[in-house]
């Protein structure tokens, strides 16, 4: 057996940072086109739904890396209590990127509007109109980007834990600067 | 499992320990910080969708399943037949082929779904334009030429001033006339609605987008207008609402009954100079109108299982071919329907329960 990798692929880093920026870019997007009336409103909305999309595409290429390439192992004396929590977070931080946009997609639909991503960029709808079923996605949608934002907060700082308290190489696997010359 | 050995780590001083995690809650509390505001916790003045729409739940009552506003309507259906007028103008599909299925609804102005039809010198007809693209056109139209005021702000503000006392239950009789002398926006549409009487018929009234759009044709060039419809058949001068509270309805059915309704789509467009983003000026003067076709309803459906019922008329929701002004009342008409959309759409079962005509 080879050694472990110390790093994630360069890919794999490349797409994390990439979608770190849209991801976090797009939660603030959201909430705040739900809580404007303002013109701000429409240019969010503009933008909301064309990332989403492309958040969309890109984590189905992410899971596509990820299962293809070797990931840096979890330091060996890491609590068993961090290593579950590592490992859930991400299973939701995953799941929440592909689960948000395809709520997105199918709550317009359900609302019986065009899926539009720009003035003339259409999406064949996901599913028929259906105003209830539209109610209970919507606020789905508003209530798991919720859990994402926390998600994507609890990440932003178990990183910095591992960067900053216990320097155990885990901040680095991602960054790709070498821990060692610390 | 793991022959990754870690590097050298020297412990940590308890200083450097406790700034290092400081250093993290300080991260984390910035961007819960900027989200917090962001999403307006950190921002109460803000006026939101919700603010709106709760007050006209407070205006005019909570009635689930119905709109929060223009409660009280019924569905109807047809097509549009396109002139060749608008077609040099707009790219939109419903332009360009001969015929586009349409829904609509007509309503009154008002968050109570029982209100009498009498109550209200103003009708309104909302419109979906199905395009064979899958693209839509949505419009809310009103018989009203103008509106009261130019900005969410001071809508919000004219809802504030029409809302109950909550010592009786009936607001203040003040507040309205100091709302209007603090307004002088208000002037264009006072003076319409001095000589508006309640209509007997929904079929014989003039619907107006109010709100200013741009047509943009094939080669992308834009041009402001603002549209209308005018129905083909005014009744004798003179005819007057009938009494009762519910005459709007039947009347639309027994015509529609006797045969199709139509009524002629202009285009007004805008001289340079008129204002675009700005719903409560009128625009005076000569102007150029497009007749570009013909709105024809076949049928009506009672609104409470009709086809227009789960439609939300977001006048944002338009086709390739139609775009919005800067009017700032379009972002938040569309912002509010969204929100009573979401409101009423996990309710429509108990609409579709209610006794439409037997509560006061």
């Amino acid at each position: 057996m080879s050694a472990q990798p110390r790093f994630f692929a360069p890919l794999a880093r490349l797409l994390h940072w990439v979608m770190a920026l849209m991801v976090i870019a797009m939660l603030f997007i959201g909430a705040g086109l739900a809580a404007s009336v303002s013109e701000r409103h429409e240019w969010l909305l503009h933008l909301h739904k064309p990332l989403g999309i492309a958040i969309l595409a890109l984590v189905i290429v992410r899971l596509v890396v990820r299962f293809s390439t070797r990931q840096p192992p979890l330091p060996a004396d890491l609590p068993l209590w961090q290593v579950l929590a590592a490992k859930a977070s991400h299973l939701l931080l995953y799941g929440l990127m592909l689960v948000l946009p395809l709520l997105g997609w199918a709550m317009i639909s359900a609302a019986g509007d065009p899926v539009m991503l720009s003035s003339s960029v259409q999406l064949p709808a996901l599913v028929a109109a259906n105003a209830p079923l539209f109610a209970l996605l919507r606020r789905a949608h508003g209530f798991l980007a919720y859990v994402l934002f926390f998600t994507v907060l609890a990440h932003l700082a178990a990183a910095l834990f591992h960067g900053w308290i216990r320097r155990d190489g885990v901040l680095q696997s991602m960054t790709g600067r070498d821990a060692g010359t610390d | 499992m793991v022959d990754h050995s870690s590097p050298p780590r020297p412990p940590l001083s308890t200083a450097s320990l406790i700034a290092r995690l400081a250093g993290i809650g300080a991260v984390v509390a910035v961007v819960a910080g900027a989200f917090a505001y962001v999403n307006g916790t950190l921002d109460p003045q803000r006026l939101r969708p919700k603010t709106l729409v709760n007050a006209l739940e407070t205006n005019s009552g909570v009635h689930p399943g119905f709109r929060r506003n223009h409660a009280k309507g019924v569905c109807v259906a047809g097509y549009f037949e396109s002139s060749a007028e608008a077609r040099a103008y707009s790219r939109a599909q419903v332009f360009s082929e001969a015929r586009t299925p349409v829904i609509g609804r007509f309503a009154l102005p008002s968050g109570n779904p029982y209100a009498p039809d009498s109550s209200v010198p103003i009708r309104s007809f909302a419109v979906q334009f199905s395009q064979a693209n899958g693209q839509q056109w949505r419009t809310g139209m009103n018989s009203m030429p103008v509106f009261p005021v130019g900005t969410p702000e001071a809508f919000y503000q004219m809802l504030k001033a029409g809302a109950p006392d909550p010592a009786t239950g009936k607001p203040n009789p003040a507040n309205m006339p100091a709302f209007f002398a603090a307004h002088p926006e208000t002037a264009a549409f006072l003076a319409w609605v001095k000589t508006a009487k309640p209509s007997a018929s929904y079929a014989t009234e003039s619907y107006n987008g109010i709100n200013a759009f741009y047509l943009v044709n094939a080669e992308g060039k834009r041009q402001a207008v603002r549209w209308g419809v005018v129905p083909q058949r005014q009744d004798a001068a003179g005819d007057v609402a009938p009494s009762g509270s519910d005459f709007l309805e039947k009347d639309l059915v027994q015509r529609l009954t006797a045969g199709p309704l139509r009524w002629q789509l202009n285009m007004t467009l805008a001289n340079p100079g008129d204002p675009v983003d700005d719903a409560s000026k009128a625009w005076s003067g000569e102007h150029k109108v497009l007749n570009a076709g013909m709105l024809v309803l076949q049928g009506s459906q009672p609104q409470a299982d009709g086809d227009c019922r789960d439609i939300n008329f977001d006048p944002l929701i338009l086709p390739s071919g139609i775009e919005a002004s800067s009017d700032p009342l379009l972002a938040a008409r569309s912002a509010a329907y969204a929100s009573s959309y979401l409101r009423r759409a996990g309710e429509v079962s108990p609409l579709h329960s209610a006794p439409q005509e037997s509560t006061p």
